[in-house]
């Protein structure tokens, strides 16, 4: 018995090692990689939900592979009080664990020296309640940020707050925010170069989109962006140089527009923001231009549904490409921006790597904010391609939604081929691990009116399988060579992040509460734990106070995709959650609220 | 030729009157006072609203006019709760909702007091309880104006109308 397992193992790795080989051979001169300065040595912490500034997602931590993840065991599983949708990435600094909760935003701190991990201290920062009324989708959080013997969190009702990370208590907060007219934040903060970067939410109520840093050791605004308006409010200057024409021109935040439509014209920062030390650079896209019925706003609705690259010192802008211009499906520009450098035409370039809502794999230069390719990741057919030219989206005439009659079967959805739900990069593998979804809708657009603090958008959504019958998939995307390597058709949507360790293990959850560990190379299920409720949270790695690792995962279905159970919304109405129930119509019998902690390790030996 | 015209006259009449029964109220209501609504259940512009086909239409209107639709969608719920069911955490009757519209509630529920008169605020409370089947069969809308999926009201059976506690979300891990 030994003796065979011990011939196959070793065959096995005989087998992967030339595997290795073959996939590594052709690029072994030009790798892909990390970008340069932004991923630190592995030191076993989390500090920050992306895990460093390029958002890789990536733990150096081995000690579990590949070989032995099969062996996993929960070591902490503990309720967090708190029924809405977790989507919060766990931060690890030294022996302490920090979770920031949904609404109400409350954050704990748990002592990882002691067995059961007890509460350190827990910190209520008491958001305004009618804040629950601003936000779209589900009250959620992505986490906070570790920075200096600081702890940086915001609140649903738009304040951000730095905390002593030891003691808990409240350092500075500043409200940047304002819930009457229909902005939230939740977003989870990035600190870089002594600043904290936050953005708002409110795509949906007509706000106008911004991203601030504030100064991290005092609170105060040391700068503020807008994404709509004149020139001076965007912060674009004499530096501003977008590769493309379609995106120069003196106040383009005002002229892409109807007379005052920018004002309300959404943009958020809600999602990711990457960060570039050589360079000084920050990344981050902005959100869709409101209302969702474009017929209101013609124009190609700048700075709307792109991605901005911006100096981390002063703000000011340094390019800008529109993703989307005049985005017709509620395509938020704003996911995860994976720095990395990579074999461009023989040449090594600093690129971006971006799966958009809009379907399409954007590499684009980190200098010079050019398209080097674009290419389809899921089902698309309500665009042809990016014209690499010009730059622009090739739209289809006949899946754009029309004011007063319903146009059917568009593809990708308003969540997009991919929403927040972060991806993972290993150097190891060079490869890309995407959670993403796989749905098409029906829209019927009407004219919205815009009432402060309500909802802004026009039109009725129903949202359903994509082809192929599966909602969700897990793609690992080969950057170098432009395509799949290979997927995972998931029965839901994926609205988990994911995780990847060199150990070569790839980490992601679903909604009805399956935690899989899958092999970094081939896709092929490893592991897998049943959660009481659903998962929607990023899952993270570290090395515990006993030199162990760990995977730690957030559980509590809810968000955009989940509200159906954490809000308590009936199926009768297909229409409900802005559409995405009828697409999950099945998920309150797989599935049931609640948010838990859980941590897994292998036994000791 | 007159006797003919005359069994013509005399069926018009009938046909006449009889239009004239079925035809009891007014289609548009009388103007009904104003003043903050009563407790629940008391308040006699309550019925006079609800069983009224006009009012209940307008009341629609209004549920996409003021962007009602964004947060409890075509009363399956999204940001705000469902409609459609029988579960109100503030109370489901007229007076109840008309209070709701008028001062919102603390967990979200914006307030409509200066956006809307009283009148549209009984119509949209209308509107409404006809999302759970409230009113009269033959006062509920029989399409939606909308564009949206959902079946027309005039097929759902009326809910009980129960109360509900919102939930409180504040924990430890424990």
């Amino acid at each position: 018995m030994a003796g065979s397992a011990f011939a196959k193992s070793r065959c096995g790795l005989i087998v992967l090692a030339s595997l290795t080989l073959l996939a590594v051979a052709p690029v072994a001169a030009q790798r892909v990689l990390p970008a340069a300065g932004a991923v630190p040595a592995e030191d076993g912490q989390w500090l920050m939900p992306a895990k460093d500034y390029a958002s890789t997602r990536y733990s150096g931590l081995a000690q579990i592979n590949r070989q032995n993840v099969k062996d996993l065991k929960p070591v902490i599983d503990v309720a967090t009080g708190n029924s809405r949708g977790h989507e919060a990435a766990p931060i690890v600094v030294g022996g302490t664990m920090y979770i920031v909760t949904p609404f109400p935003n409350t954050v704990f701190a748990l002592d990882l020296t002691k067995p059961g991990a007890p509460v350190k201290w827990a910190f209520r920062p008491k958001p305004r309640r009618a804040a629950q009324g601003a936000a779209c989708c589900d009250v959620v959080n992505r986490g906070g940020a570790y920075a200096n013997g600081r702890l940086f969190f915001n609140t649903l009702d738009g304040a951000t707050i730095a905390l002593d990370a030891r003691t808990g208590k409240q350092i500075w907060r500043t409200q940047l925010g304002n819930i009457a007219k229909g902005e939230t934040v939740t977003m989870a903060p990035l600190v870089a170069e002594g600043k904290v970067l936050v953005g708002n939410s409110g795509g949906e109520f007509g706000v106008r989109g911004w991203l601030v840093a504030l100064d991290a050791a005092s609170g105060k605004v040391a700068w503020k962006a807008w994404s709509t308006g004149p020139d001076q409010d965007v912060l674009i200057g004499p530096g501003f140089k977008p590769y493309y024409a379609m995106d120069r021109g003196k106040d383009l935040g005002v002229k892409s527009w109807p007379p005052d439509a920018w004002k309300i014209g959404g943009g958020t920062v809600w999602g990711w923001i990457s960060y570039d030390p050589k360079l000084k650079m920050i990344y981050y896209g902005t959100g869709n231009p409101g209302p969702w019925n474009a017929a209101q706003r013609p124009g190609d609705n700048k700075w709307t549904a792109g991605v901005f690259a911006r100096d981390i010192a002063t703000g000011q802008a340094r390019w800008f490409y529109q993703t989307s211009p005049h985005d017709l499906y509620d395509h938020d520009d704003i996911n995860e921006s994976i720095l990395l450098d990579m074999p461009i035409n023989g040449r090594m370039r600093p690129v971006l790597v971006r799966p958009a809502r809009n379907g399409y794999m954007y590499v684009l230069d980190r200098v010079t904010g050019q398209v080097y390719s674009a290419d389809a990741y899921g089902y698309i057919n309500s665009a042809k391609g990016v014209d690499l030219k010009t730059g622009r989206l090739i739209p289809v005439p006949e899946k754009e939604p029309k004011e007063g009659r319903v146009v059917r079967g568009i593809c990708p959805t308003a969540p997009g081929a991919k929403d927040w739900n972060p991806s993972a990069f290993s150097p190891r593998t060079g490869l890309l691990y995407v959670p993403h979804l796989n749905l098409c809708m029906d829209v019927g657009a009407m004219e919205a009116n815009y009432v402060s603090g309500t909802p802004y958008v026009g039109a009725d959504v129903k949202m359903y399988a994509g082809p192929g019958g599966h909602r969700g998939v897990f793609t690992a995307w080969d950057p170098a060579r432009r395509s799949k390597a290979w997927e995972i058709k998931e029965d839901l949507p994926l609205w988990s992040g994911a995780l990847v360790t060199a150990g070569d293990v790839v980490f992601y959850g679903t909604m009805d509460g399956w935690f899989k560990a899958v092999d970094a190379r081939s896709g092929a299920l490893l592991w897998r734990f049943k959660t009481k409720s659903g998962i929607i949270g990023q899952p993270i790695s570290y090395r515990g106070p006993d030199g162990r690792q760990y995977i730690a995962i957030l559980s509590g279905v809810g968000g955009w995709a989940g509200a159906i159970v954490s809000g308590g919304l009936d199926p009768r109405d297909p229409t409900s959650a802005l559409g995405f129930v009828n697409a999950v119509r099945d998920l309150p019998k797989r599935s049931e609220a609640g948010g838990r902690l859980h941590v897994f390790a292998l036994p000791r030996r | 030729m007159s006797s003919r015209f005359r069994a013509a006259s005399a069926a018009m009449l009938l046909l006449a009157l009889a239009a004239c029964d079925r035809e009891e109220r007014q289609a548009r209501g009388a103007p009904l006072p104003e003043g903050p609504p009563l407790a629940a259940g008391t308040d006699p512009r309550a019925k006079d609203y609800e069983n009224n086909a006009y009012h209940v239409a307008q009341g629609q209107r209004l549920y996409a006019w003021m962007n009602c639709v964004g947060c409890h969608a075509h009363g399956g719920g999204s940001i705000g709760p469902p409609l459609m069911d029988s579960q109100w955490r503030y109370g489901g009757s007229m007076e109840d909702i008309v209070r709701t519209i008028l001062h919102g509630r603390p967990n979200g529920m914006p307030s409509f007091d200066q956006k809307l008169t009283e009148q549209q605020v009984w119509q949209l409370a209308a509107y409404v309880r006809s999302l759970s089947a409230q009113p009269r069969q033959d006062v509920l809308p029989s399409r939606e104006d909308a564009m949206s999926s959902t079946e027309p009201l005039t097929t759902r059976s009326r809910e009980d109308v129960e109360p509900s506690q919102p939930e409180r979300d504040q924990g430890r891990p424990k």
